[in-house]
């Protein structure tokens, strides 16, 4: 017989769990359900006793301590490892959190298991079978595993986070026998507030491409009025901004660039796979903006020049042919207005 | 005072991302068509690695560089034949199955054994770097049990910058939510490091690299140790192309105001 066990932790501040980690707890649950299988939460945090508050009924388990106020692979591994043998669960189930992405596979090895990550969907009759992506998004595969215990990492927006009726279970305290700890973890470095383009949890997704550096109808590059109204249209809609490889690859070529842009901001294969209700891509050209890139994205629309864009066709609900300029320039416009 | 530096890259070999991808069933279970005469290139993560680690080896007199990679010979030896001319390093290929599809653990077990046994690496000073995920199995699990395998539990991944200090302490970014990086700094080696982008260009071809690498990546490829990955009960259901295709809707005959206005609506629509 199976039996679950989600893994989850604290947000930053350490007074709530993280929404990928309810998320986890709704997929352990609906899991739990229908194989019928008991079901056991385990909470890393600092000081977890408020943080099982708002969680279903369930065997809840707990490790604390100062060691786990921050993300760090050895007391990480440790914490989870501990809380994966009081549990002993057969299934383990976590969210794909960078926190928990950096030791999911060493705990799973620790207890002779195995993993399997960005798993997508859960389902299968009468045995477990999980969906996840190959080759950057590319290929789509369905794969079980016999092995136990069988450790999956959930990428996050693929459940709705646990907001049912809580349970008042009391809570076992974990003890971990924590490794020297030879990293500390000094801060978090982030873009200036006004500076911050990349926004998880936005609406919509803005992909600029790297049309936007390129000559315009006056034969003049315009990249500081590209900047303007790309910076505009992300606070007026309060989207998110992704890149094409092409437009980030040109810092280091030496050309003209948007200042605000990184690597980070990169989607497609080198870059992220991010799931937003919306997407606008604009100026962009190429299978990994418009394919890889675009995966998780519900709602698709492109503003183009090029009419006859092979890769936009079939992948983008609308596509605009249009100059990204005028067109951004008049959305800010009105926005603005708006708000 | 610089500290010399065992630095082992760990990378695979993927398909050139402009190829058209098509899975299709071997009899070792899924793979792609004509896999192995699609155009190679080296792992991007693993490659930035790769590049990260050529530029940290010089400052640190005294250090070595390996590239530890597990693929048909064949088709390491034509990767090989450009990635040889970016940056000095010695190869220690592994002859095994290419592609996405062969279990991780398998991949980390090989390549472990492989590491482990490198003559003259010493493991204090080891920095053990990789790609964070793969552009094939994209799972950013390997690493991980390389390093457990190896006993290193000071592990970093999305990382995109290390700065080395004279005490032999460094310091990491690691990428973490919404686009920002946790700095961390450990007290030293031995650690392992899953590179995301970091901050060097490709670096240009020097035919002069490439002749010095060459000379011992051919003898390399011909003593390359076979490796069968076990499945580990891991079992395909399907594998397949998405099919979705949407309808899309052309539009080329409205104004930028009037195209403004559409997506205005749209973006404030629930």
């Amino acid at each position: 017989m199976e039996s679950i066990l989600v893994l989850t932790h604290a947000d930053e501040t350490g007074s709530a769990l993280t929404k990928a980690s309810l998320e986890a707890v709704t997929a352990g649950q609906e899991l739990a359900g229908r194989l019928s299988a008991p079901l056991a939460i385990g909470i890393v945090s600092s000081g977890p006793i408020n943080l099982s508050k708002g969680l279903p009924s369930a065997r809840l388990l707990a490790v604390s301590g100062e060691a786990f106020a921050q993300p760090r692979y050895a007391t990480d591994a440790a914490a989870c490892e501990a809380l994966c043998r009081a549990a002993a669960a057969t299934i383990v189930l976590a969210p794909a959190s960078s926190r928990f992405a950096r030791v999911a596979a060493g705990v799973a090895h620790r207890l002779n298991g195995f993993i399997d990550t960005h798993i997508t969907a859960i389902g299968g009759t009468d045995t477990v079978e999980v969906t996840r992506w190959f080759y950057r998004q590319r290929v789509e595969a369905v794969l079980t595993r016999d092995a136990r215990p069988w450790f999956l990492l959930l990428d996050a927006g693929t459940h709705a986070a646990y907001a049912g009726v809580p349970a008042a279970a009391p809570v076992e305290e974990i003890k971990v026998e924590l490794p020297a700890q030879r990293t500390t973890v000094t801060g978090i470095r982030a873009p200036r507030q006004d500076e911050q383009t990349i926004r998880p949890d936005a609406k919509l997704l803005f992909v600029a491409g790297a049309g936007w550096t390129k000559k315009q109808p006056d034969g003049q590059i315009h990249v500081s009025e590209a900047a303007g109204l790309i910076l505009g249209f992300l606070r007026a809609a309060n989207a998110s901004l992704g890149s094409s490889k092409s437009l980030v690859d040109q810092g280091g070529e030496g050309n003209s660039v948007l200042p605000f842009l990184t690597h980070l901001n990169q989607i497609g294969q080198t870059g992220a796979t991010p799931r937003h209700p919306k997407g606008l891509a604009t100026c962009c050209h190429g299978e990994e903006p418009h394919v890889v890139g675009w995966r998780f994205i519900a709602e698709r629309r492109a503003i183009s020049l090029d009419p006859n864009c092979g890769w936009t066709r079939g992948k983008a609900d609308v596509v605009y042919v249009a100059d990204a300029f005028p067109v951004v320039a008049k959305v800010n416009e009105l926005l603005a207005k708006g708000n | 005072m610089a500290n010399a530096l065992h630095i082992v890259v760990c990378a695979g070999i993927s398909p050139d991302p402009l190829q058209t991808l098509e899975p299709i069933t071997t009899p070792n279970g899924p793979g792609l068509k004509n896999e192995l005469v699609l155009p190679a290139v080296l792992d991007p993560w693993a490659a930035s690695a790769l590049y990260e680690a050529a530029a940290l080896a010089p400052k640190n007199p005294g250090s070595k560089l390996w590239l530890v990679s597990l693929g048909p010979k064949a088709k390491l030896q034509q990767v090989m034949m450009t990635v040889a001319q970016k940056v000095p390093f010695e190869l220690v290929p592994i002859d095994g199955p290419i592609g996405g599809f062969p279990d991780a653990h398998s991949t980390a077990a090989a390549l472990a054994d492989t590491i482990a046994s490198l003559p003259g690496l010493d493991r204090a000073k080891l920095l053990l770097f990789g790609g964070w995920e793969s552009a094939t199995r994209g799972a950013g699990i390997t690493l991980q049990i390389v390093g457990e395998r190896l006993g290193i539990t000071d592990q970093f991944y999305g990382v995109d910058q290390i700065d080395l200090h004279d005490d032999g302490s460094f310091e990491v970014l690691e990428r973490i939510e919404g686009g920002r990086h946790q700095v961390s700094v450990c007290a030293g080696t031995p650690a392992v490091l899953g590179w995301a982008t970091g901050n060097l260009a490709e670096p240009r071809n020097n035919p002069q690299v490439g002749m010095a690498n060459m000379r011992t990546i051919m003898p390399a490829l011909q003593k390359a140790k076979p490796a069968t990955l076990a499945a580990n009960s891991l079992r395909y259901v399907s594998v397949s192309l998405p099919k979705q295709q949407r309808t899309t809707r052309v539009v080329k005959d409205l104004t930028p105001d009037q195209i403004a206005a559409e997506l205005v609506e749209w973006i404030g629509a629930e």
